[in-house]
């Protein structure tokens, strides 16, 4: 069948059903298990595993139907605005989590330290709050007092944070060149170019896992630190899965790249995986700069 | 941009009933076809009407007196929660979907949704969303009972159904996302040579404009019931003021989604009504333009109003002021859409089938409920109306007389040509009137009971309430039992209805109006395997 005069309509989808079964399963294990139920953990695991063999057989078709050419110019439209509306509802999410770090540190936090229409509270709640950022809140004064329970430091911006900044910007860097690799149809820059981004992606993660497990162990920094530990895991926590899921999907392209998938003129697979790489490194400069620095 | 159809299925089996459906109960559970996930959308969301209904008669029947009659109130709270979510996630969403599904490839003259496989994929995900959140009922502590808003620290008491609850809204906006991507992917890729976007019926318009918000919201909520779950599970402090944080951040969140969410429901329902005032009133629609345009602004102006929904909970004053004013700019592109179907109705030659009946109510009906949300943006006076009855009779007149209606509607007048028969026009007529009054005497004496001061929100009242209240549940009653002739009319059209064999264009020259009417009734398993000619439409 040509393939480039024709919108291709798949039939008989049995992937999908999968996936919506293994995304229940692995939800409603996760569920069970905050629940504290002992067959939560099983459930969750049996429903992640059931995802992962869906990606890999989702992914499997897609790539051979592709490679077969089957998808024609007008189908690989309908895939780049999918992508790019996924991206968008991405940017939401994380517009949400960023919108509750404006909020506490320019309303709330203010309107407990007594500021505005936050008087009546200070005064009658919490006189001795002071208003500072970070904090953990009012909750832990003793007596009206400060207390050492609960105190932690900030998370500095510029040890390993600001060379997790490098190495992202540098693997937006190593992306393109792997892109411009493909473009030119030099199979070796393309494939050298990923193997450097999806290592300085790990290499981020690891960063980023020793940097918690400092915070948890020496800085005393954990989730229950009021709203300024709640607000930085939060973000960095997401932002770490992404990294991760980037990082993966990179390593789905790497892996088709060195089977001498893509041709200069046709890689959608790249191209999406790309563009969610150049989102994460956005957002984490976002990060850097509202949640390190400022 | 040709779009001539392949097809093929995931296994490369050479099948030769490629084109036609699979056969069995496998045929529903593996289809990419968009007229069987259409289907599967509509029936889903029929049968959660019913279920939803069936919550909203316990509610109503313990409200037909004071004191407490039949259940206890955790429970009559869990079903004033579920009702909604139920309704709102699994009844009336899921049914414009179904109707985008059905319609939009045959409006724009596409072969089929844009990704078909995702289509499938987010139908099977919205069950699994709404079967999750139903199974919440059975639960130790009982379904949610915090208000289908599910306002922190209160939620945060729910049993062993918090989780559940949360990851059915993640599923939920993980359907919707897709569901969206999908249309708006759909819209602009595959519509037939010559359908520019401003020739695009309003169907279309409305849904583009409705998954936009879909991509925009979704995400929002599913990250305010993130929070929720690590506040109540890995003891952060996003809602807990002793902590830092402050339980009024949910709510600026939750309606950051939730004014744009009441919009998803209500675009597309005035994206049908302007397809079927029309083809009743025989003249093209007033206003084409200014209907799209409207449209638009008011899915801007959805993102800038949200804390209309909180005028009490101890904003500053500028901020009171800001969002009373911008409420108020809503009624500008309403009242362009409200006068464009009154004068599309304007001295053209009206015949009142079903359809149009219903079509002319929601016009009406929704105008009123209109109206009591101008009264509720004027910041002084929502301090009195605040979470009492007012506000129900509000938003269930813009759901019920509205989007309901025009669902009602839309099946009336597309059922002939999905299924090839006529349905009973005669039962037709009687389930609208019988529907119209009720409705009316369901929620009108709600007014009343809010403004005299009734909560929303309590198994029990206080007896001056007592007469209206009876009244209410009276017509919902009617109204509840109305709709089973719905359910007989859809069942008696899919068997033939009347036997009566339907033209290609069903409806009087409405080949005018719109492309579904030039394929055959029912349509072909695909829609347009080439795309049609592009005819001037009358709207221009």
């Amino acid at each position: 069948m040509s393939s480039s005069q024709t919108y291709y309509i798949p039939h008989k989808a049995t992937w999908p059903v999968m996936a919506t079964g293994g995304l229940a399963m692995l939800l409603a294990g996760f569920a069970n298990y905050l629940n504290g139920s002992s067959i939560g953990s099983t459930l969750m695991i049996l429903g992640f595993a059931i995802f992962i063999v869906m990606l890999a057989g989702w992914f499997t078709l897609q790539s051979t139907e592709s490679e077969a050419g089957m998808y024609s110019h007008q189908v690989g439209i309908s895939y780049r605005m999918g992508m790019m509306w996924f991206i968008f509802s991405e940017v939401m999410f994380f517009a949400v989590f960023f919108g509750t770090l404006w909020y506490t540190r320019n309303l709330s936090v203010p309107w407990l330290g007594g500021e505005g229409v936050g008087a009546a509270t200070k005064e009658f709640l919490w006189p001795n709050f002071e208003a500072t950022w970070p904090t953990n809140g009012p909750g832990k004064l003793v007596n009206g007092l400060p207390t050492a329970d609960g105190e932690f430091e900030k998370m500095s911006a510029w040890g390993l944070p600001f060379l997790n900044t490098l190495i992202l910007l540098s693997s937006g860097v190593t992306c393109t060149w792997a892109h411009h690799g493909l473009l030119a149809n030099h199979r070796d820059q393309l494939i050298k170019g990923l193997i450097a981004t999806v290592a300085l992606g790990f290499l981020f993660v690891a960063f980023q896992a020793i940097e918690y497990h400092e915070a948890y162990t020496e800085m005393g920094l954990t989730l229950g630190s009021g709203i300024y530990g709640s607000t930085f895991f939060m973000l960095t926590g997401f932002h770490g899965f992404h990294v991760c899921v980037g990082a993966i999907i990179l390593s789905v392209v790497l892996f088709r790249s060195s089977k001498g998938h893509f041709k200069p003129e046709n890689h959608f697979a790249f191209e999406a995986a790309a563009w969610y790489w150049h989102f994460v490194d956005v957002v984490w400069l976002g990060l850097f700069i509202f949640v390190y620095i400022m | 941009m040709s779009a001539v159809i392949a097809e093929h299925d995931d296994h490369h089996e050479h099948d030769d009933h490629a084109h036609g459906p699979e056969k069995g109960i496998l045929r529903w559970i593996i289809t990419t076809n968009h007229k069987d996930i259409g289907t599967l959308y509509l029936f889903f969301a029929l049968a959660m009407f019913f279920v939803g209904g069936i919550m909203a008669m316990i509610i109503r029947a313990e409200l037909f007196e004071p004191g407490m009659q039949f259940v206890q109130p955790q429970f009559f709270n869990s079903m004033t929660t579920m009702h909604a979510l139920v309704m709102v996630f699994g009844a009336v969403m899921p049914a414009f979907v179904g109707l985008a599904n059905w319609m939009i490839p045959m409006m724009i003259g596409a072969p089929d949704m844009a990704l078909p496989r995702m289509n499938n994929m987010s139908f099977w995900v919205l069950v699994a969303g709404v079967l999750m959140l139903a199974s919440t009922l059975f639960m130790e502590g009982g379904a949610p009972a915090g208000g289908w808003t599910l306002y922190p620290p209160l939620v945060l008491q729910t049993g062993k159904a918090l989780p559940f609850a949360i990851f059915s809204v993640h599923l939920l906006g993980i359907s919707s996302i897709m569901g969206a991507i999908n249309i708006i992917a759909t819209i602009f890729n595959m519509r037939a040579p010559g359908m520019t976007l401003m020739k695009m019926p309003l169907f279309v318009w409305t849904w583009l404009i409705t998954a936009f918000l879909l991509i925009a919201v979704m995400p929002v909520f599913a990250g305010a019931v993130t929070m929720l779950l690590t506040d109540r599970f890995f003891g952060t402090s996003f809602f807990d003021a002793a902590g830092g944080g402050d339980p009024v951040l949910y709510q600026h969140i939750f309606w950051f989604f939730g004014h744009p969410e009441v919009y998803i429901m209500i675009l597309p329902t005035f994206g049908v009504a302007s397809t079927i005032i029309p083809v009743f009133a025989r003249k093209p629609l007033f206003g084409y333009s200014s209907m799209v345009y409207a449209t638009a602004s008011i899915a801007f102006l959805s993102f800038i109003v949200w804390a209309h929904h909180m005028f009490t909970v101890g904003m500053p004053v500028a901020g009171e002021l800001y969002f009373m004013y911008a409420t108020m700019l809503i009624a500008i592109p309403t009242g362009v859409k409200v006068f464009n179907w009154t004068a599309t109705m304007w001295k053209g030659a009206m015949t009142f089938e079903t359809p149009m009946l219903f079509s002319i109510a929601f016009v009406v009906l929704f105008t009123i409920g209109g109206f009591t949300g101008l009264m509720m943006s004027i910041a002084p006076s929502d301090f009195q109306y605040h979470d009492t009855y007012f506000i129900v009779a509000h938003f269930h007149y813009t759901l019920v007389p509205a989007s309901v209606f025009i669902l009602m509607a839309a099946g009336y007048y597309w059922l002939p040509k999905w299924t090839g028969h006529m349905y009973n026009e005669k039962i037709g007529q009687l389930h609208f009137w019988l529907s119209t009054v009720s409705v009316n005497i369901l929620f009108f004496p709600q007014h009343f009971l809010g403004l005299a001061g009734m909560p929303r929100r309590i198994p029990d009242y206080a007896v001056q309430f007592a007469d209206w209240n009876m009244i209410s549940s009276i017509g919902g009653f009617i109204f509840g039992a109305s709709q089973l002739l719905f359910l007989y009319i859809v069942i008696d059209t899919i068997r033939g209805g009347t036997g009566e064999k339907v033209s290609d264009e069903v409806w009087e020259d409405a080949h005018k109006h719109g492309l579904e009417w030039t394929l055959p009734s029912p349509p072909p398993y695909h829609s347009f395997t080439t795309p049609p000619t592009i005819i001037p439409t009358e709207h221009i």
